[in-house]
């Protein structure tokens, strides 16, 4: 294992994070704050309570996965995209580090951001509605698993594009209606029948549903399938990233 | 001399069914500066690609210091370093940071005196806290080098080094080219100006459509293919060659008032005495002499239009 390599790269990564700050956490923090702003105060003041919970507070989980799988897909996707886009993927091909350890310093830097933007949020949120966590280690769980496999589908994107139109469209055109349709700011049980159904084609109902059980113990599906589905997606993201690697997809060609 | 890098039978087809290399066989001995040359896309950046393992071959075994560059990729690449032909920089980065980060992803604990005695070696001390992006392009080139030398490899490729640099730090880059050599670090490098290769190298390769098709010892390859010739400048000019001066393969100038002879520098006798014998019978009077031989960028020339 080249331990100074995967640190290299996560330092390096980790210090364009704080280069960018603004970009990196206030944009997040202040797009999530808004959400709340009018989700939580306009229309909070509508629907008062879902299973219990105020309106409000049940839009926290959907918030933080919104902003997760954004920060993440973006993160990633812009971390191997930029030293192709530049030439300076040259260095990275060049040197003795195995796929594995050039994920580990990219992947890990991309979802350390999002777990602290995440929690971030979280912390933000506590300001505007009266917060509780149920199960805080499968909290964590589903930020830290879901972070990962978003910054790997990241990662993945990044390899992939080649444009700049390309890196934007898939997060654009279908990572964030999928979130808006997967349960952000309602609960699926409030959909007509056939919408429930067909909803539970969309991946990203899931992690919603995990990430809020883990709060309020209300889910719109089983928290052993929502782990289930992480996990898959995580699997076949890291599949994916060793198939690239394997055959130089993009990058040695 | 052992060789250092060694590469059989080796071939490169681009998945548009470009054939980039086509079976290089070739080894670079350790310690040597070795020159590759040849026009645009020849094979020379494919070649050292392979090597680098930024490109995948499609067939044939490379070995660096007696390691396969697929098999034990963590003993060759961390071996080399390369200074590749664009100058691709991490634009927002500080040339210190830039220069520890190369060290780190070959492997290498952090060392702040090794990155201060490589950015010494190549006057970028004092820019140290300076960003990639507002460097001059001659310092960008500078940084691209302590890049390749920050892990202490064996072996550096220069991919076009000096490229859009101006003559005085051309020279420079020449002076640290052979200060690396003295050191004991293998240099194999491209370059389209054929005067550094004749300044720097040891050895040359030339490398034509994916075929390498020379490799010599520089000096014997100026020696064995190089033409010398004789400029006799006449006191009177002449309206063609005398008779008795026919066999001696001679060219007139235009003018009248140039005589050109050439010959063999492999040849036991040149014929130039023989030669001012005959003008002398032959009442043929000149004023000056001098003599010239061919230059490795006319080898060159004439091995790659052959």
């Amino acid at each position: 294992m080249n331990f100074h390599a995967v640190k290299a790269i996560y330092r390096f990564e980790m210090a364009r994070m704080f280069r960018t700050a603004v970009q990196s956490i206030v944009a997040p923090v202040l797009s999530t704050s808004l959400y709340f702003v009018i989700f939580g105060a306009a229309i909070g003041s509508r629907i008062t309570e879902i299973d219990g919970v105020s309106y409000g507070a049940f839009i926290v989980p959907g918030l933080m996965m919104l902003a997760i799988m954004t920060e993440s897909i973006s993160n990633s996707s812009f971390a191997i995209y930029f030293p192709k886009f530049t030439g300076t993927i040259f260095e990275v091909l060049s040197a003795p580090v195995s796929y594995s350890e050039v994920v580990l310093g990219y992947v890990g830097a991309a979802a350390t951001k999002s777990v602290i933007v995440g929690t971030i949020i979280l912390v933000t949120a506590s300001f505007f509605v009266d917060l509780q966590i149920a199960h805080p280690l499968v909290m964590a769980t589903f930020l830290v698993l879901t972070s990962v496999s978003f910054c790997l589908f990241g990662f993945i994107l990044g390899i992939w594009a080649d444009g700049w139109e390309k890196l934007t469209i898939v997060p654009i055109l279908v990572i964030m209606p999928l979130t808006f349709l997967g349960g952000t700011f309602y609960s699926i049980n409030m959909l007509p029948e056939t919408w429930q159904k067909i909803s539970l084609f969309n991946p990203v109902v899931y992690l919603i549903s995990g990430m809020r059980w883990s709060f309020y113990e209300n889910a719109d599906v089983s928290i052993v399938v929502s782990l289930a589905t992480t996990l898959t997606f995580l699997v076949a993201c890291l599949l994916v990233v060793r198939w690239i690697f394997k055959t130089g997809y993009k990058l040695r060609n | 001399m052992s060789a250092i890098i060694s590469i059989t039978g080796l071939n490169k087809t681009y998945s548009g069914g470009f054939e980039a290399l086509k079976d290089v066989n070739l080894d670079i001995d350790r310690g040597e500066i070795f020159a590759l040359l040849g026009p645009n896309g020849a094979g020379k950046t494919t070649l050292i690609s392979i090597v680098c393992g930024i490109v995948t071959p499609t067939s044939g075994q490379v070995l660096v210091d007696g390691y396969d560059i697929i098999d034990d990729f963590r003993a060759t690449r961390s071996r080399i370093g390369l200074v590749p032909q664009e100058m691709p920089n991490e634009s927002f980065e500080t040339v210190f940071n830039t220069v520890s980060f190369s060290r780190g992803l070959f492997g290498k604990a952090p060392d702040h005196a090794h990155v201060e005695k490589v950015l010494r070696a190549l006057s970028l001390w004092d820019k140290r806290d300076t960003m990639n992006m507002t460097l001059s392009g001659g310092m960008k080139r500078r940084v691209l080098i302590a890049k390749a030398l920050s892990h202490e490899p064996d072996v550096l490729f220069l991919d076009e080094p000096t490229a859009g640099v101006d003559v005085e730090l051309r020279q420079d880059m020449w002076n640290v080219v052979r200060e690396l050599r003295d050191e004991g670090v293998t240099v194999i490098l491209t370059t389209h100006y054929i005067e550094e290769a004749e300044q720097l190298a040891d050895r040359v390769g030339v490398i034509n459509h994916g075929e390498l098709i020379l490799v010599q010892e520089k000096d014997r390859l100026m020696r064995e293919m190089g033409k010398k010739q004789l400029l006799l400048h006449l006191s009177d000019p002449l309206s063609g060659i005398p008779e008795a001066l026919a066999g001696r393969g001679l060219e007139l100038s235009g003018d009248g008032y140039e005589l050109v002879y050439s010959y063999d520098t492999k040849g036991e006798h040149t014929g130039i005495t023989a030669l001012l014998a005959d003008l002398r019978e032959a009442g043929v009077h000149f004023n000056d002499l001098q003599t010239s031989q061919s230059s490795l960028e006319e080898i060159f020339v004439d091995l790659v239009h052959q």
